[in-house]
């Protein structure tokens, strides 16, 4: 795939629900942790890519502009990129594409999302993410949408409640290790059955809770990266697909975008048997069974077989293929584009041998993040090694 | 370094086009840059990338809406939400890497649906301790013009002769829509909006979409036999807080010049190149990045300005199509529209507004108020 690029940094903030501080203060901590987590300083830096979602959580017009400083864009080339949901892992895509072309030579990605601005709740910013003629008038909302898919799921496959509610009880386990944790707690499948239904068949705790939080990465070419670490883990594949915004139009069992993107990653990555070539996944898990959806998309198993190798403790951290060791966004918190580059992060500890009591127990040289969003219609993906 | 410019589409600058939605104008401006270089977008097109801000849309994410209309659907895509320009820039990236081919740009704005566009303005100001002022976001550029006007001991009628020569330049330009014959009176005589800001010192909004289809080197000249080339580009951006920037000296746009100026290997930006297509948002915004551009050393510009260096027939030309002030504002797509017109030069395509020596340019942008966030390009023809 051309030019190698690394990342050498990582640094992230705690994920909550209300912080105290500015979007630009998050982001001004995740970016200094990672400068500072490989020893660069922010003059070291030659580009800046910004990543976040949705202007209308902070009610910030260009708010990619706004968060310049604070991510380290003053005096820099700085670009924000943009894919809805997405984007906390298309920030790396973007990061790549920046330091693969050979004119700059070290990135600063960093992605910030601050949701709690929005009052009484950013739910309602989603209203208006639908198209303003034809679906708009029926007031749509988030939940339902998904419910719609969730249950295009279960119906085609015969997935039970019980299996999917699995996802969300290892997820937030998973994350009663992560120090950046919002939501860890240990729960039962009976207790994620009793909670409140939101738009059936999704309930309270099928669903990721609402975030403030940034994540920082720093990536290099190969020259820097030996320089800087002698540790680099190394963007091995990058693919993105967006799919058409008539989502109506489209079966909802399985996710075709992410198979696309996924196939473009794993063609960059030389990946050609994705179960066995890829040793630990970060898929994206908004909602418990998109953890599942999504592993059929990245074709680490067949279409309609996640559940099983869930109930089997495949995707457990002792598992043969552990699947969000960090607890993902339903455990550490989803701070939009923030959390998709956590699990990127949550790669770089785990390929590194770092995560400490979250290390999964295999040995792993290889692993896929992947972020989605928009009308249920973006994937990226990224696949890392050593 | 070079990336080839195969394909390009821009529709007539318009004050309103009721009849069209934005999906049917970006139509109009892909099928015409697909048509250029003879590609089909579902099977040719290796990477899409769009230029928009949901508050200028109206809605929130986007993306979502912008592959249909491009053919692009099920295919990489992504939006920058900054300049057109800038858009171009992040495309030239991944064309450099070596994994993509064929590149899309795209960007668009219906300014005419935009009910309040001075309250979506104010919502770009800081929200702790700009936006509660409540200030019509304009005054920051009657500041700006203010210390522009008073570090350089003049009065402005300057100013007016730029808004003068860009808009009768329009007049000459079928893709612009407000050109006009203007006097210094008419100009002087116009409301003040944030003195010394006069309303005619603003560009005014249209409504249009430009596409690009850009190339690698390999495939470049089979899609066209005369690509225009990209032979550099830098990108940057200064302070966004109002309290902390330099208000006089655009350091920002000197360093993206640079950056633009070494990839392209030009040293002197003034003999090498044949003419530019700057930002002008506010008259007097021209001047001062013309400044900052490195093409005229401090002072120098308004010398120039007199002898007539700007105009189609001077020295160096400036805005030839009219610029902003006589084309139109376009918001993201306004450096898409700048490259537009800067390609027609190059192909000896610009009718009536076609300059005599046209070889190599600069296009410039700017992200408006109340950044500081600008992209530059080097073009030519090989």
């Amino acid at each position: 795939m051309g030019r190698r690029v690394a990342i050498v940094g990582v640094g992230m903030t705690k994920f909550v629900r209300r912080a105290q501080e500015t979007g630009k203060e998050l982001a001004y901590y995740a970016a200094k942790e990672a400068l500072d987590y490989c020893g660069m300083k922010l003059s070291q830096i030659d580009a800046v890519v910004i990543g976040s979602a949705p202007d209308t959580f902070d009610g910030v017009h260009m708010k990619g502009e706004y968060l310049s400083d604070g991510a380290g864009g003053f005096n820099k080339p700085t670009l924000r990129c943009y894919v809805g949901g997405g984007t906390g892992v298309f920030a790396v895509i973007c990061g790549w594409y920046h330091v693969a072309s050979g004119l700059i030579d070290s990135c600063l990605v960093v992605c910030e999302e601050k949701m709690s601005s929005y009052q009484p709740h950013p739910q309602g910013a989603f209203l208006t993410i639908f198209d303003h003629t034809t679906e708009r008038p029926l007031k749509p909302n988030l939940l339902w949408i998904f419910a719609l898919e969730m249950n295009r799921y279960m119906t085609t496959y015969g997935i039970k409640k019980e299996e999917i509610a699995l996802v969300a009880v290892k997820n937030k386990k998973n994350a009663l290790d992560h120090p950046a944790a919002q939501l860890k707690e240990e729960i039962t499948v009976q207790d994620v059955l009793n909670s409140p239904v939101l738009a059936y068949p999704v309930q309270r705790l099928d669903v990721s809770p609402v975030s403030d939080g940034a994540c920082a990465i720093v990536m290099v070419n190969e020259y820097l990266a030996r320089r800087w670490t002698n540790k680099p883990v190394w963007v091995e594949g990058v693919g993105w697909s967006l799919d058409t915004a008539y989502w109506t139009n489209r079966d909802l069992c399985y996710p075709r975008y992410v198979e696309e993107a996924a196939r473009m990653a794993y063609k960059m990555a030389g990946v050609t048997n994705p179960r066995y070539d890829i040793h630990i996944a970060e898929p994206y898990d908004p909602f418990d069974y998109k953890e599942l959806h999504h592993l059929e998309g990245l074709m680490l198993c067949g279409k309609g077989e996640a559940p099983q190798l869930t109930v089997d403790g495949v995707t457990q951290r002792d598992g043969d293929l552990p699947v969000c060791p960090s607890g993902g966004l339903l455990g550490v918190g989803n701070p939009i584009a923030a959390a998709g580059l956590m699990k990127v992060i949550e790669l770089f500890l785990q390929l590194r041998g770092e995560a400490g009591k979250r290390q999964v127990a295999r040995k792993v040289r290889r692993g896929v993040a992947q972020a989605w969003g928009d009308l249920m219609q973006v994937g990226a993906v990224t696949v890392l090694g050593i | 370094m070079k990336v080839g410019i195969v394909g390009m589409g821009l529709t007539p600058l318009r004050p309103l086009s009721p009849e069209l939605s934005y999906k049917e104008l970006v139509y109009e401006a892909a099928v015409k840059a697909y048509n250029e270089c003879g590609i089909n977008p579902r099977k040719d097109v290796d990477t899409f990338v769009t230029c928009a801000e949901d508050y200028i849309e109206g809605t929130s994410i986007f993306d979502e809406y912008t592959p249909d209309q491009l053919g692009g659907a099920l295919k990489p895509n992504h939006t920058v939400t900054q300049d057109g320009l800038q858009g171009i820039i992040a495309a030239c990236l991944q064309i450099l890497t070596g994994n993509f081919n064929i590149a899309v740009v795209e960007a668009h704005v219906k300014s005419s649906n935009i009910l309040t566009p001075d309250g979506i303005h104010l919502c770009a100001l800081d929200p702790i301790y700009v936006r509660p002022l409540n200030l019509n976001p304009y005054f920051i550029a009657g500041l700006e013009y203010d210390r522009f006007l008073r570090v350089n001991m003049i009065n402005g009628i300057e100013c007016g002769e730029v808004v003068i020569k860009n808009k009768r330049n329009a007049l000459k330009n079928p893709y612009a829509c407000y050109g006009e014959n203007l006097t210094l009176d008419d100009y002087l005589s116009s409301d003040p909006v944030s003195l010394p800001l006069l309303s005619a010192d603003i560009s005014q909004p249209a409504d249009g979409a430009c596409v690009f289809v850009l190339a690698s080197e390999k495939v470049a000249t089979s899609l066209n036999k005369e690509p225009i080339w990209i032979s550099g580009f830098g990108w940057n951006s200064g302070s966004y807080n109002l309290d902390t920037r330099e208000w006089f000296y655009l350091s920002y746009v000197e360093k993206a010049a640079k950056m633009a100026y070494q990839e392209a290997d030009i040293k002197n930006p003034q003999k090498e190149i044949d003419f530019a297509e700057i930002d002008d948002t506010f008259s007097y915004k021209e001047l001062q990045h013309l400044e900052a551009l490195g093409i005229f050393t401090e002072g120098r510009v308004f010398a120039k300005l007199k002898e007539g260096a700007f105009h189609p027939e001077g020295e160096f030309p400036v805005n030839p199509s009219g610029g902003s002030l006589g084309m139109g504002y376009l918001y993201e797509a306004t450096g898409l529209m700048r490259l537009f017109v800067a390609c027609l030069q190059l192909k000896g395509k610009a009718g009536e507004f076609q300059l005599k020596k046209a070889d190599k340019a600069l296009v410039h942008s700017w992200r408006g108020l109340p950044t500081q966030s600008t992209a530059c390009l080097i073009i030519e023809r090989r």
